[in-house]
């Protein structure tokens, strides 16, 4: 007999068991020219919490719709525990989802819907009652089990489809931008509790979403998806930090990328001006760019002095609260500043203000075409 | 001094509303109690008349029509009507059954068909009912008759007796009836399943439903409006259906609506002709409260619409 949750979660020392899931070589097509997923190798740790990140249609709900077994890939082998499930029907993987669109069963109460996939499995009535209430006050819905799903709100609902598939502890959770309908405080508020409920049940997470700080917060680590292809997988620092190519560094909400006209030893020529390098120096290709991150451009009398300085126009300025952020020029260029609001002045449009970037501070990145 | 004008403004959009609300409500208001309130009361009070020596509709009001039609006559009772009633409602029983057994899967198969095939798919299946009804009888009439393929092959097959046809019998009834109402049934389950959720279907089949559980607990009751919609549009008609039984059924599988017909025409007993389309009406208004009920306790408390 399988563990309860709230057994699992009293006694967490004892190891639940949890899948790790291997892609080799995955593609799939829906069309000649609609290629989803172009030869996908991938490693999911047991118990990671892991996240696909890519615009629309990079090809993360076509992988997360294959490892549920929804779609069948045109090539590859997909394994979850060590186990070829390439071919295995969805109902006979130990394999749960929440949909994007909650996709819960209208004509059936929230208790029932909750206990639909333990009914699949033939766990008996007395049994599953205890597991679904058991799961119910986990996920704190019970006051909501006797009632209809079109009585509940977003949130709600939300969180029955998430309590529908953890509820039949599977190896591993599949998440399909599960939080995308929420307005931003519920979401926040949900972000922190799916990762605790992760942590806690130490199940393997794999969650889809486009937004970049939600996979930052939540994510162990984040592959980076576009065309069908992995761009990038590594933790969220890394992703965010040090991007591996103009893609990346542009998702995750870079938008300082320069071209380099000519390379010196340790000296660029760029758009704005020659910028000195970290000492160690990069492995450098043609088309690689130099990427400076919005936060660490210091502005005014800090930027005084430094290397790597010049003279910025403001164009335009906007107070975020806890940070300022400057649209500049420098000599033809549009540059993005952050700067950390420390009850300094806030520069207007206009302003002329010195700028410095510090050299460990900027980085190389490969451009588009490579 | 100030709310004396916005009293009288209120009281002007008051009026406004209730004229607005009359306006629009009166034509069709006018329009059900010409046609059908009107109609209904007078078929009603029909049937409390007495048959005149003449045939015709006279004084002083009774219950002879309804006595008539629960079988009482000159020689004592005789179910001869309560036959009729009992063949009416399994006819529409089994006719429509037949139908979504038919319909379902005609309706499935058209929302998989490619986009630009689909309202042809629908015109093939709705161009049949463009012919007059009794023309169409007259065609089974003809395939059915003795000495044509299919009734000898119904005999080579031991189904009916040699030198008979399948015509004139209560299975081509039925068979006239599956035929006619067909349509009925199939665009109404087809505007279901253009609209099926098919993520439900994942969901369940994501939660180790095998396909079959699957289409019973995400399929079925997504297309349950539409069934119960067709249903109501096929039972209703089919069980008061007059050309069908009266050419296919050869005299011999009469269902209540020829009842009826042979009253006000031939019969010439108008009372009792209205008498048994009241019959006709409180059943089928008894069969949509009982399709309403299944249908709500089906569809989960959630209404489904007929």
């Amino acid at each position: 007999m399988k563990r309860g949750i709230t057994e699992t979660l009293a006694n967490e020392s004892t190891a639940r068991k949890a899948s790790s899931i291997t892609l080799e070589g995955v593609e799939k097509s829906f069309s000649r020219d609609a290629i989803a997923l172009d030869g996908v190798d991938l490693t999911i740790k047991a118990g990671e919490f892991f996240t696909l990140l890519g615009p629309s249609g990079c090809g993360k709900t076509t992988l997360l719709r294959i490892l549920a077994g929804l779609d069948t890939p045109n090539a590859g082998v997909v394994s979850i525990g060590g186990v070829d499930v390439t071919a295995v029907p969805p109902h006979k993987r130990s394999v749960n989802t929440v949909f994007q669109s909650y996709a819960l069963f209208p004509h059936l109460s929230v208790e029932d819907n909750i206990g639909f996939g333990l009914k699949m499995q033939g766990v008996d009535k007395a049994e599953r009652t205890r597991r679904v209430r058991e799961m119910a006050e986990f996920i704190k819905l019970s006051p909501l089990l006797s009632r209809r799903i079109h009585q509940l709100s977003g949130g709600q609902r939300q969180r029955i489809a998430l309590a529908r598939a953890l509820v039949c502890e599977p190896d591993v959770l599949l998440l399909d931008e599960p939080l995308s309908a929420l307005d931003a405080g519920l979401r926040g508020e949900l972000q922190v509790e799916l990762q605790r409920i992760q942590r806690r049940l130490g199940m393997t997470f794999v969650f889809v979403t486009h937004d970049q700080q939600e996979a930052m917060v939540m994510s162990d680590r984040i592959a980076v998806l576009n065309d069908g292809k992995i761009q990038q997988l590594d933790t969220p620092r890394a992703v965010f930090e040090r991007p591996a190519n103009a893609f990346v560094a542009r998702f995750m909400g870079h938008s300082n990328l320069l071209e380099i006209k000519r390379r010196g030893a340790d000296r660029l020529d760029t758009a704005i001006g020659p910028l000195t390098l970290p000492a160690e120096g990069e492995h450098m290709n043609d088309g690689d760019l130099v990427l400076i991150r919005p936060e660490t451009i210091e502005l005014g009398d800090d930027a005084l002095g430094q290397p790597n300085r010049f003279d910025a126009t403001v164009v335009e300025s906007f107070y975020r609260g806890s940070h300022f952020e400057y649209r500049l020029q420098v000599e033809d260029v549009a540059l993005t500043a952050f700067s950390s609001n420390q009850g300094q002045k806030l520069f207007a449009a206009d302003d002329r203000v010195p700028i410095s970037i510090s050299p460990s501070d900027l980085m190389t990145v490969r451009g588009e075409g490579g | 001094m100030s709310k004396r004008p916005f009293e009288r403004s209120v009281r002007q959009l008051r009026f406004r509303e209730t004229r607005h609300l009359l306006l629009t409500t009166l034509p069709g208001a006018f329009w059900i109690v010409l046609f059908l309130v009107l109609p209904s009361l007078y078929l009603v009070s029909m049937a409390f008349l007495t048959n005149g020596t003449y045939g015709q509709p006279s004084l002083p009001l009774t219950f002879d029509a309804f006595r008539q039609l629960a079988g009482f006559g000159f020689l004592g009772w005789s179910p001869g009507n309560l036959y009729t009633l009992l063949r009416s409602l399994w006819q529409t029983v089994v006719a429509t059954a037949l139908v979504v057994v038919i319909a379902y899967p005609i309706a499935y198969y058209i929302t998989l068909c490619r986009q630009s095939l689909r309202p042809i798919m629908l015109l093939l299946v709705v161009v049949p009912s463009w012919t007059n009804q009794v023309i169409r009888a007259f065609g089974w009439m003809n395939l059915l008759a003795p000495d044509t393929p299919l009734s000898n092959l119904a005999q080579s097959l031991g189904l009916i007796a040699p030198h008979m046809g399948l015509f004139p019998s209560s299975f081509a009834v039925t068979l006239g009836l599956i035929y006619n109402f067909l349509p009925f049934m199939v665009l109404p389950l087809y505007a279901a399943f253009e609209k099926l959720d098919t993520t439900l279907v994942e969901a369940a089949r994501d939660l180790y439903a095998s396909p079959l559980k699957a289409f019973w607990v995400a399929v079925f009751p997504q297309t349950l409006p539409g069934l119960l919609a067709g249903i109501v549009l096929v039972a209703v008609p089919a069980f008061g259906m007059y050309v069908v039984p009266e050419l296919l059924g050869g005299g011999r599988s009469l269902m209540i609506g020829n009842l009826v017909a042979s009253q006000f025409a031939g019969g010439s007993n108008w009372p009792y002709g209205a008498a048994a389309s009241l019959l006709m009406l409180v059943a089928t208004l008894l069969g949509i409260f009982l399709l309403r009920r299944l249908g709500r306790r089906a569809g989960g408390g959630e209404e489904v619409v007929i």
